[in-house]
């Protein structure tokens, strides 16, 4: 995974960026609307037209989590936190070139602030609780991308790694502190008044605490999602990817490579944190056990399955990776597997639906989508251009 | 409509008869079966529970609801609870608190369980702890002994312990020690989280003067040789195991290699000689094949174990492995499965025809203290209690079994004496079926 974008170890990549994008970056290169054409109804402004998707976004939110049932909403509430973080580690992978095997780390350090902060006798308001957790995740991201940006490739995955198996570890070492290996019991913050006048009005549903939770989730993505958006779309995005795509171009053009990095690395961590700040909140729990490894690689697998660089790939990742294993499990029980069985079919379902994936589709999902969209694209302007030319010539 | 009738007609049979071995249909009124409360219908009642059935954690504990499974399902063949057929339905967490978050809204808001029964793991049940009493939902007789979930019925209403918590084992051995090895300088080898700091403090009750060593370990970090050297050095010449199986096995090699060779004793949840035989034999690539370093080691029991051929539970666990089990043999895990099954299945007498999650938590408290059953010593349940048994054995492993060398104390949490356990070992009723009568607030 670590060559997908080490954009110095290949010779070929600096012929490559006059071309078309980087394919397994498809999924984040495309612009997030036709620039040029003037079929489009949306405004020409990114900003605004960013808003507009958001306000789209928030309806269809409430919408979704007032139709699904309470346990679909505590499902939507795990998926909003994967999809944070996996949002923050698309910018980084997709957008910056730089692997992080460290994320599930940056998520533990955004939970156990949240965790402490609400261990509090008069715990402070959640928004405040969630902007420390963004804040401290913040600092160790700035800390790590500081030696991260001077990493590549395999050398980044292994540091990232450390981090990744060395940060639960204190939460072990100061036991007193961070409860040990138990982790610290979490007390999910009540719904305000609003929320359940909010919901009566809206549905007539009950109000009950999944149902805030899911709230709180789905309003941290839409948030982490609509600055990420932008920040893509800016000129900080394209920097980022002048930085991925071409190093010596970039340098050449007047970028500071490492600053530009370190810079990624602190955006990815501070949606991590902020992640992890809903993850302890849903889950109700910050211990070391939930933050192995295996959570920063199952962040990796769900934006490389969702299209590298492209954050509905991400959210659509995140999806796979919430919905997949009670689905497989479900379903191997309707095929008269006993409920061990059926348990260890779902990580077997991943790994082959990973694995098919790489194989077929592999830009990912949305990748593969606009790939296709954009060859179709090219193929028509081909032959647009050489029916204009035989025109002009005959 | 024909289930109800028979229903009726088996429970007005079973009052005229006044036989109390009729099995559990029986010692309810004559009225009908209703859906009481959520996940209970006129003839099922569904129970969850989560347990890693992958990953590390599997082996061993991924039997237990095989045993929960086997009796519920031969305890529905004779006509389940009050006629209710019993639904146990569990799901995998993996030991990954996370995910047991995940299961158990899953089990609670989507399967819409009755109850939550013998969900397994510290780290992982703390996880739920508050969602479940929040909910409402009765979480009986959790898979682990830490204090958790009994010692503060206000703040956890619904939860309740069943195995023997670590403090009150620490006491019995720290007495035992004290008693029969008054000269002994004793080592703790314990894990580094509840289970090894409250056994420490009730060991500490009795031997504080003779303890030369505490050594500590992290779960997951495979080396144990500066702890066991460190014991080693320290001159203790018996050492007190606080840990799991796989860490037995490692104990046991480190030491091997170390030439060290005191007097081991593990508490029970370390100690079963088949596991740890099988975990040896992975650790040491094929070098020891079987449990025979373990041989001498003491440990302690509350539940009979599977070399006891000739306790009627186990041959009745046996009969019901055998008539509705699955694959493989029975083994402790599966007993332990059973045995929490078999005080379920009291627990749902008791609270009557036409149970409420309210009635079941009010049952276990006013009645579960004089349930009888596989476990040696009573429960403690009580309003002010919701700790599990109390009372164990010191047993030496003996090949893959072990032979009593102490019989059954029992004991309390905090300062609470330590005294001998005069009832007589229950004997099963007919099938292993209890046969409560229902509490009538």
């Amino acid at each position: 995974m670590s060559d997908l974008q080490s954009p110095a170890s290949t010779g070929t990549a600096g012929k490559a960026s006059s071309d078309a994008p980087v394919k397994a970056t498809a999924g984040g290169d495309a612009p997030s609307a036709p620039a040029t054409s003037g079929r489009s109804f949306l405004p020409q402004s990114t900003l605004l037209r960013h808003l507009l998707v958001l306000a789209v976004c928030a309806v269809l939110a409430v919408v979704i989590l007032e139709i699904t049932s309470p346990f679909q909403n505590s499902q939507l509430a795990t998926l909003s936190y994967y999809a944070i973080a996996a949002g923050g580690l698309t910018v980084l992978t997709g957008m910056n070139g730089q692997i992080s095997l460290g994320h599930g780390a940056l998520m533990a350090a955004g939970a156990y602030t949240t965790a402490l902060l609400l261990d509090a006798e008069e715990p402070l308001p959640l928004p405040v609780i969630l902007l420390a957790s963004i804040v401290v995740a913040t600092a160790i991201g700035a800390l790590v991308g500081v030696a991260a940006a001077r990493l590549h490739g395999p050398y980044l995955a292994g540091a990232t790694l450390a981090l990744a198996v060395g940060l639960p570890g204190l939460a072990i070492y100061f036991h007193d502190t961070f409860g040990g290996e138990q982790g610290m019991r979490v007390r999910a913050p009540q719904a305000p008044e609003w929320f359940s006048s909010f919901i009566d009005t809206v549905s007539g549903n009950s109000a009950s605490s999944t149902k805030w939770l899911a709230y709180v989730g789905a309003i941290c993505l839409l948030i982490t999602y609509f600055f990420l958006a932008n920040l893509i779309r800016s000129r900080i995005g394209r920097t980022w990817r002048a930085v991925r795509d071409q190093e010596v171009a970039a340098e050449l053009s007047g970028i500071n490579l490492g600053a530009w990095r370190v810079l990624a690395f602190v955006v990815s961590a501070a949606a991590a944190g902020l992640a992890g700040g809903v993850l302890a909140i849903v889950v109700r729990l910050a211990a070391p056990s939930g933050f192995t490894i295996v959570l920063s690689l199952s962040l990796l697998t769900a934006i490389v399955i969702g299209g590298l660089g492209s954050l509905l790939g991400a959210l659509l990742g995140s999806a796979l990776l919430v919905f997949l294993p009670p689905f497989v499990t479900n379903l191997g029980g309707d095929f008269g597997l006993s409920q061990t069985e059926a348990a260890q079919l779902a990580p077997f379902v991943y790994g082959v639906v990973l694995i098919v994936v790489m194989i077929f589709v592999p830009a990912g999902f949305v990748g593969t989508i606009r790939l296709r969209w954009m060859t179709r694209k090219a193929k028509r302007a081909m032959a647009q251009a050489g029916a204009d030319g035989a025109s002009s010539r005959g | 409509m024909t289930t109800i009738a028979a229903a009726t007609v088996l429970s007005t049979v079973a009052a005229c008869g006044g036989s109390d071995d009729s099995g559990g249909g029986s010692g309810g009124g004559g009225g009908e079966n209703e859906a009481s409360d959520i996940g209970v219908t006129a003839d099922t009642i569904r129970l969850g529970a989560h347990y890693p059935l992958t990953g590390v954690a599997a082996p061993g504990y991924s039997e237990i609801p095989t045993g929960v499974q086997a009796y519920f399902e031969c305890l529905n063949q004779e006509g389940g609870i009050y006629d209710r057929e019993i639904e146990f339905i569990f799901r995998d967490d993996a030991y990954n608190p996370t995910q047991t978050s995940q299961v158990t809204n899953e089990l609670v808001l989507e399967d819409e369980i009755f109850a939550m029964m013998s969900g397994l793991g510290t780290p992982t049940h703390s996880a739920v702890l508050d969602f479940l009493n929040d909910e409402g939902v009765p979480d009986l007789f959790v898979s682990s002994g830490s204090l958790l979930w009994g010692d503060n019925p206000e703040e956890y209403p619904m939860s309740f312990g069943w195995q023997t918590d670590y403090m009150s084992e620490g006491k019995i051995i720290g007495e035992y020690i004290a008693e029969n090895f008054p000269d002994a300088q004793v080592g703790l080898f314990l894990q580094d989280d509840d289970f090894g700091e409250d056994g420490e403090a009730g060991i500490r009750q009795y031997i504080d003067d003779q303890i030369v060593a505490a050594e500590r370990y992290t779960p997951g970090n495979t080396n144990v040789g500066p702890q066991i050297a460190a014991l080693q050095a320290a001159g203790a010449d018996f050492v007190v195991g606080f840990n799991v199986p796989s860490y037995t096995a490692l104990s046991q090699l480190t030491a091997l290699q170390l030439g060290y060779d005191p007097q081991w004793f593990y508490s029970n949840v370390g100690s079963d000689p088949t596991l740890v035989g099988s975990l040896l034999n992975r650790f040491s690539e094929g070098q020891v094949s079987d449990a025979a370093l373990l041989d001498g080691a003491l440990t302690t029991g509350y539940l009979p174990t599977v070399d006891m051929t000739d306790n009627p539970w186990i041959q009745e666990f046996q009969r019901i492995w055998d008539e509705c089990g699955g694959e493989g043999e029975l083994t402790n895990y599966r007993v332990y499965g059973m045995a929490q099954a078999y005080t379920m299945a009291q627990a749902l007498q008791a609270a009557g025809q036409n149970p409420t999650r309210e009635g079941l938590v009010e049952a276990v408290e006013a009645v579960g203290s004089e349930w009888e059953g596989p476990v040696f010593a009573p429960f403690r349940y009580s309003e002010e209690s919701h700790m599990g048994t109390s009372g164990m054995t010191i047993e030496r492993i003996v090949g893959n079994g072990s032979e009593e060398v102490q019989p059954v104390r029992i004991t309390d949490i905090g300062d609470a004496p330590i005294e001998e356990f005069d009832g007589e070992p229950a004997t099963p009723p007919t099938n292993a079926i209890p046969d409560e009568e229902p509490y009538e607030g």
